[in-house]
């Protein structure tokens, strides 16, 4: 998968848990929670939801490390090796 | 399964602020609250004096009242002397911004200084404080400006322009926005931070009566619109008593409240009940982040922590693992609030923090806790524990008239003795909902519950359609209403599922306008609706379609059906059933 790709997925699945968010209007620094309003329930079914799509799963402790759009690319690509 | 009750050491007991339950509940009466307390030098009963200025009176100004830590990383401290004259700068703000005693000023931000400033500067000046949870969408955060008629807001720049700029105008009673944040304001606003700076640390505090309104606080009904309780300055007779008893709270005490204040906990527990009892409040801006909250407890050496259920699931869902590299060993007292703790989530504590979480029962209703288990009781894991020192609770059948207590083990609605201060006073503008809760001597608390051979209280379910999300109490018929604003939208049930994270999560149902197809496109713009309304905490998390929604003759949706059969349980009484789900 490219980074491409998986900035693709990640917006389709947060997306789809917070519909209220236009995938045009994130900003890649923009964080889930205090810029995209996120709260925590979303956070988790985020999470569940990438792991369906994309096999990975993200332990609790590395939430933060998917916190933006940009910082989640990284994670996951590097998850995804 | 059933749990064993755990047993409290030596240690644990020594720690309680009431060291023997039964004696101190036979012994105590509410004038033992007033006992500590000081009462306004001139007389009369405000709860800003009673959490800041009686303590630098008393000469203890520079004990650390909040130690706040904000998102990125700054902390700022802050003693009781420090926010006793914050508070009075911002009383005097209100007072050249035209706003009286009796006012009500509305709270809707983040967990940031001014938040705390503003709570107990607006008690100090007489008026009356509703904090407003800052995640609400416009639509919760207008209807209750509107029922509460908001004289003044405090909140953020941001805030007011993506949800109140729009309709302020259409509440006339709202004359002031202070905004926390900018060095500017906008037409129509106050810019706060420069007012703070020119206004006079001096300020006399007004000479409330302990039957003055002094919060409100809006819970959420069944039907209908949200329900402004009104709490008087004389709760701070429970403010200080439960916080003593139930969370033992004393003097220099390190104590951590996760609540926002944004809800009922965290005002009643994470402002009032620390402050008058002299303790140090710890103050997190962020959200849940466990290696966050786990330095926190570490750090900060926290010895009480008060909690709830959602957010200690999220941690058992990390392992065990994930908390051993910290440190607890200063934690001595561990509380949770919001739902039911699972009896899991009760031992789990012990295993990980050393000590039980100790699960207890109120309401925005009650104003303060009720039910507790107490760091001297033994616990069964599940049960809420048993009443404080000064109250009388027990489990009713309200089926019956008159009112019949039930017998031991037999559930029923879990009911209260009116009369302890911090109860509420009345809905605003609802005398007649009010009136309602209370039968032949008894408050109804809307839950149901036993009561076992022991004494103790066991939590069974709400006995409305009130849905429970991580501690939220969330009325249907307001999301509801909000669903069918949707142009597509016809009819909407909405209903809480069990979560093993949120308790509850909410789910709604929903049959179409005709020239509307069900598609996961128009889920999603659904429930983009809702949440753009209400907020994250309140929308839907999933929409699903029907043709029709099943109703009684009288047309109103029957919940409880969409439930019993979303969960595979008995349908039950379905004979006034009109029209059935398709």
């Amino acid at each position: 998968m490219t980074k491409d790709d998986i900035k693709a997925a990640f917006l389709k699945e947060l997306t789809s848990v917070a519909p209220d968010i236009d995938a045009a209007d994130v900003g890649g620094d923009d964080q889930l929670q205090d810029d995209l309003e996120l709260d925590s329930m979303d956070i988790l079914n985020l999470v569940t939801a990438l792991h369906e799509r994309l096999g990975v799963n993200i332990p609790e402790e590395d939430y933060r490390r998917i916190e933006t759009l940009n910082k989640a690319v990284v994670y996951l690509a590097e998850r995804l090796g | 399964m059933t749990w064993e009750t755990i047993a409290k050491t030596d240690a644990e007991r020594a720690f309680a602020a009431l060291t023997d339950p039964d004696a101190g509940r036979a012994a105590f009466d509410w004038d033992q609250a007033a006992e500590m307390l000081d009462g306004l030098p001139g007389g009369g009963l405000n709860i800003a004096y009673e959490a800041l200025d009686r303590h630098v009176a008393h000469g203890n100004g520079d004990r650390l009242a909040l130690r706040w830590f904000g998102k990125d990383g700054d902390a700022r401290d802050f003693t009781y002397a420090d926010l006793a004259r914050a508070t009075a700068r911002f009383a005097n703000v209100l007072r050249h911004n035209g706003l009286q005693a009796g006012d009500r000023l509305y709270s809707l931000m983040g967990r940031k200084p001014e938040l705390y400033i503003a709570a107990l500067g607006t008690l100090k000046a007489g008026l009356v404080f509703s904090p407003l949870f800052s995640a609400f969408g416009p639509e919760p955060i207008r209807t209750r400006m509107e029922i509460g008629e908001a004289n003044a807001v405090v909140t953020t720049e941001s805030i007011y322009r993506r949800k109140i700029a729009k309709w302020r105008d259409e509440i006339p009673s709202l004359k002031t926005v202070f905004l926390v944040d900018v060095d500017d304001a906008p037409e129509g606003c106050v810019a706060l931070g420069p007012a703070l700076a020119a206004a006079s640390e001096e300020f006399e505090v007004a000479a409330t009566q302990p039957e003055d309104m002094a919060l409100i606080h809006f819970t959420s009904g069944t039907t209908g619109r949200p329900k402004g309780a009104v709490h008087v300055h004389q709760a701070v007779y429970a403010h200080v008593a439960t916080g003593r008893f139930a969370l033992n709270l004393r003097p220099g005490a390190i104590y951590w409240c996760t609540a926002d204040p944004g809800w009922v906990t965290g005002t009643s527990y994470g402002i009032i009940s620390p402050l008058v009892n002299g303790a140090t409040m710890l103050v997190d801006e962020a959200e849940f982040d466990l290696d966050r909250w786990y330095g926190m407890l570490e750090r900060e050496k926290v010895e009480i922590w008060y909690t709830a259920p959602t957010a200690i699931r999220m941690m058992m869902r990390a392992g065990a693992e994930a908390a051993a590299p910290y440190d607890f060993s200063n934690l001595q007292f561990l509380a949770s609030v919001g739902e039911p703790l699972n009896p899991e989530g009760v031992v789990w504590g012990k295993e990980v923090f050393g000590h039980p979480f100790h699960d207890n029962w109120w309401q925005t209703e009650t104003g303060g806790i009720m039910i507790a288990n107490l760091a001297a009781m033994d616990i069964k894991p599940g049960s809420m524990g048993k009443p404080l020192p000064g109250i009388e609770a027990g489990v009713v059948d309200s089926g019956s008239d008159p009112l019949r207590e039930c017998a031991t083990g037999e559930i029923g609605e879990l009911a209260l003795r009116p009369g302890w201060p911090s109860m509420m006073r009345t809905y605003l503008h609802e005398q007649a909902r009010y009136d309602k809760t209370f039968r032949d001597g008894w408050y109804l608390s809307g839950d149901l519950a036993m009561k076992d051979e022991d004494g103790y209280f066991w939590f069974v379910g709400r006995a409305d359609d009130l849905i429970k999300s991580s501690g939220h109490l969330i009325g249907p018929f307001e999301v509801e209403s909000a669903l069918i604003e949707h142009e597509a939208v016809a009819e909407a049930g909405v209903i809480g599922l069990p979560d093993e994270t949120a308790g509850e999560v909410v789910k709604a149902y929903v049959s179409l306008n005709p020239g509307y197809e069900p598609s996961e496109e128009l889920e999603r713009d659904i429930r983009g609706h809702a949440r753009k309304k209400l907020g994250p905490a309140v929308a839907p998390r999933e929409v699903v379609f029907r043709n029709t929604l099943p109703k009684t003759r009288s047309g109103k949706i029957m919940r409880r059906l969409l439930k019993a059969r979303e969960l595979g349980l008995p349908e039950g009484d379905i004979s006034t059933l009109e029209t059935d789900e398709s």
